[in-house]
């Protein structure tokens, strides 16, 4: 073997292997993040963290108890805001448009989905917040539902498409109208990846906080009815942990082991859906 | 997507001759008309972000003009708004992420792409995947508690006796500042880069790697001077939506960045993001026009995230095309 391809093999594997290290590089950082959050937040988890309301600074212990239950209620009223748009918007994307109204509300759906979180909260307030002159758990919700329709919506047309066309010709063939056929037999044949794609779009903007800062606020109390500031789980955490208290920095990590350990589940959940009954979209 | 709407049942020409009434009758017509309105929905919604930027931006747009983009003081109390020290602290600091996620994310790409068999790739997609599922708020308390005091006492000081001489390591070692969002940022975006790009890397056809390896290439010559060039475009538009989101990116960056609207050539320095500073100061505006100048940021925002997604989805479109005739990313 002449030194010149000596060398180029091992340029190659000295290479190869660097791209390994950057690979268990990117993925270590996953492990890590779990790692400091059940280190910390173990430690912390009780069963008061669940069930008591935050105590006034300076008191030790308390909970989170409001900002579970707030983050349940804006996740489903977000849900109910959210899904029906990107879900029925997606049936027309796929079985009824023609392509130039289809390129039109893709392409808005894409901006939709590129915009900042940040200015999607400014955009909240200005809708739902300026208006009534109080922060609400329908504002922060707003702004939630906001950034589920582009994804429910564009997986829905997506998984539709993939729903092959003999299925719609046999129903078709049987008589049924266009919407029976698409209403029993072509969305029943995409339900698993839809399902997916909103407990996906659930599971992200779960963990949100930017839009909910200035539309649901936070609250230390429960807050009675959806019309009131309503506490959430991730801003809880920002402000936990931007706070000079060594008790609030322990139940921020608290609250962040909860958090990440929901979208998780959520997300491993979803997958398994996925790939359990995929056959028929792959 | 453009070639598969073909596929669906539409409008042929039986039902084209069928009247409207009997369509109205069996549904399909109140069904079209329903999810139709839920579609359009969704473009006047987006429209409507738009208008309502522009709008309730338009009294600081007139007050300051050009000017907001390169005044440095950020005064609310003296009513003054320039908005340099916040674009130049979302553009260093994205800047650096960059700089450590893209070679990190493409490695990792290649990897996944061409290297680990099957499965292994698709366990650790399956990591990465569930990487980019991580809520930034828990990436800034990360960053608070661990990576800030990592930095103040160990990086900071090691960067300044090596490279103080240069203007980019000077001044006292903070923990937050550029620097720091900047690596909080990287680990953020690189499961995109790694993602996106794998992709790509993948959609890259069987008979190149095949030709450069029988013309006696050696495996990591196939990849890194056929394969990566072909996937050029690709790539470049998974970093262009990595920048997207960190530009964007919110609260990770405004625990960790220092919130101080600095300008200062030292990545040491405390700084301030725009996305940070709409996130800390918009309950708190009082006057109109301190608001007003909060939207402008974040239309600026917008703009910019705008144009960096549209270019990045062209490039992605493109690649596609390229390698295998299908118009599907």
């Amino acid at each position: 073997m002449n030194p010149r391809l000596r060398w180029r093999k091992f340029v190659s594997n000295f290479m190869l292997t660097m791209t390994g290290v950057c690979a268990v590089v990117a993925v270590s950082v996953l492990f890590f993040i779990l790692g400091y959050l059940v280190y910390h937040g173990g430690a912390s988890i009780n069963w008061n963290f669940f069930t008591k309301l935050p105590v006034p600074v300076g008191e030790l212990g308390g909970g989170m108890a409001n900002a579970i239950v707030g983050s349940a209620k804006l996740l489903l009223l977000a849900s109910l805001f959210g899904v029906p748009i990107g879900f029925l918007g997606g049936i027309y994307l796929a079985e009824f448009s023609g392509s130039s109204v289809a390129f039109v509300v893709r392409y808005a759906a894409d901006l939709l989905n590129g915009v900042p979180s940040i200015v999607i909260g400014i955009f909240a307030y200005a809708l739902t917040v300026l208006p009534f002159k109080h922060f609400s758990a329908f504002a922060g919700a707003f702004a939630l539902g906001l950034m589920m329709i582009p994804i429910t919506l564009r997986s829905t047309e997506e998984f539709l498409h993939g729903v092959p066309r003999a299925l719609r010709e046999g129903s078709m063939a049987l008589g049924a109208s266009k919407w029976r056929t698409i209403m029993s037999v072509v969305v029943p044949a995409a339900y698993r990846g839809i399902m997916t794609a909103i407990l996906l779009a659930l599971a992200r903007v779960a963990g949100e906080t930017a839009p909910l800062l200035f539309t649901a606020f936070g609250n230390r109390y429960w807050s009675h009815g959806l019309n009131e500031p309503t506490a959430s789980l991730p801003v809880m955490i920002f402000n936990y942990a931007i706070s000079p208290y060594e008790d609030w920095h322990r139940q921020a990590w608290a609250a962040g082991l909860v958090l990440l350990a929901l979208i998780l589940i959520v997300n491993i959940f979803a997958r398994a859906i996925l790939s359990r009954g995929g056959t028929i979209l792959r | 997507m453009a070639t598969s709407t073909t596929t669906v049942p539409s409008a042929g020409p039986a039902e084209g001759s069928r009247s409207f009434i009997s369509r109205l009758r069996n549904g399909d017509e109140i069904a079209r008309i329903i999810t139709f309105l839920f579609a359009a929905s969704v473009v006047l919604i987006t429209l409507l972000l738009v208008l309502q930027l522009w709008h309730d931006s338009s009294i600081a747009r007139h007050k300051f003009g050009l000017n907001f983009f390169v005044t440095r003081v950020w005064d609310p109390i003296a009513e003054e708004f320039g908005a340099l020290p916040f674009i130049y602290g979302t553009l260093v600091t994205a800047v650096v992420s960059l700089l450590i996620a893209v070679p990190l994310g493409i490695g990792a790409a290649i990897f996944l792409a061409e290297l680990a068999p099957q499965k292994v790739s698709d366990t650790l997609q399956f990591f990465i995947d569930l990487l980019a599922a991580v809520p930034s708020v828990i990436y800034g308390l990360l960053g608070v508690f661990i990576v800030v005091p990592l930095m103040r006492v160990y990086v900071e000081p090691a960067l300044k006796q090596s490279l103080g001489f240069l203007p980019l390591f000077k001044g006292p070692a903070y923990g937050v500042g550029f620097l720091t969002a900047g690596i909080v940022l990287a680990i953020m975006v690189i499961p995109y880069i790694i993602s996106v790009s794998r992709e790509v890397l993948l959609s890259v056809p069987r008979d190149q790697r095949e030709a450069a390896l029988a013309l006696g290439s050696t495996r990591w010559e196939s990849t890194w001077k056929v394969v990566v060039p072909f996937a050029r475009g690709g790539i470049m538009g998974s970093i262009f939506l990595a920048l997207a989101r960190a530009l964007g990116e919110t609260m990770a960056v405004t625990m960790v960045i220092g919130n101080s609207p600095i300008v200062n050539p030292s990545l040491l320095s405390p700084g301030y993001s725009i996305a940070a500073v709409i996130a800390n100061e918009f309950t708190e505006a009082t006057s109109q026009i301190h608001l007003q100048a909060l939207v402008e940021l974040g239309l600026v925002l917008f703009l910019l995230t705008f144009i960096l997604n549209g270019l990045a989805r062209l490039l992605l479109v493109l690649t596609a095309q390229k390698g295998s005739g299908m118009g599907h990313v």
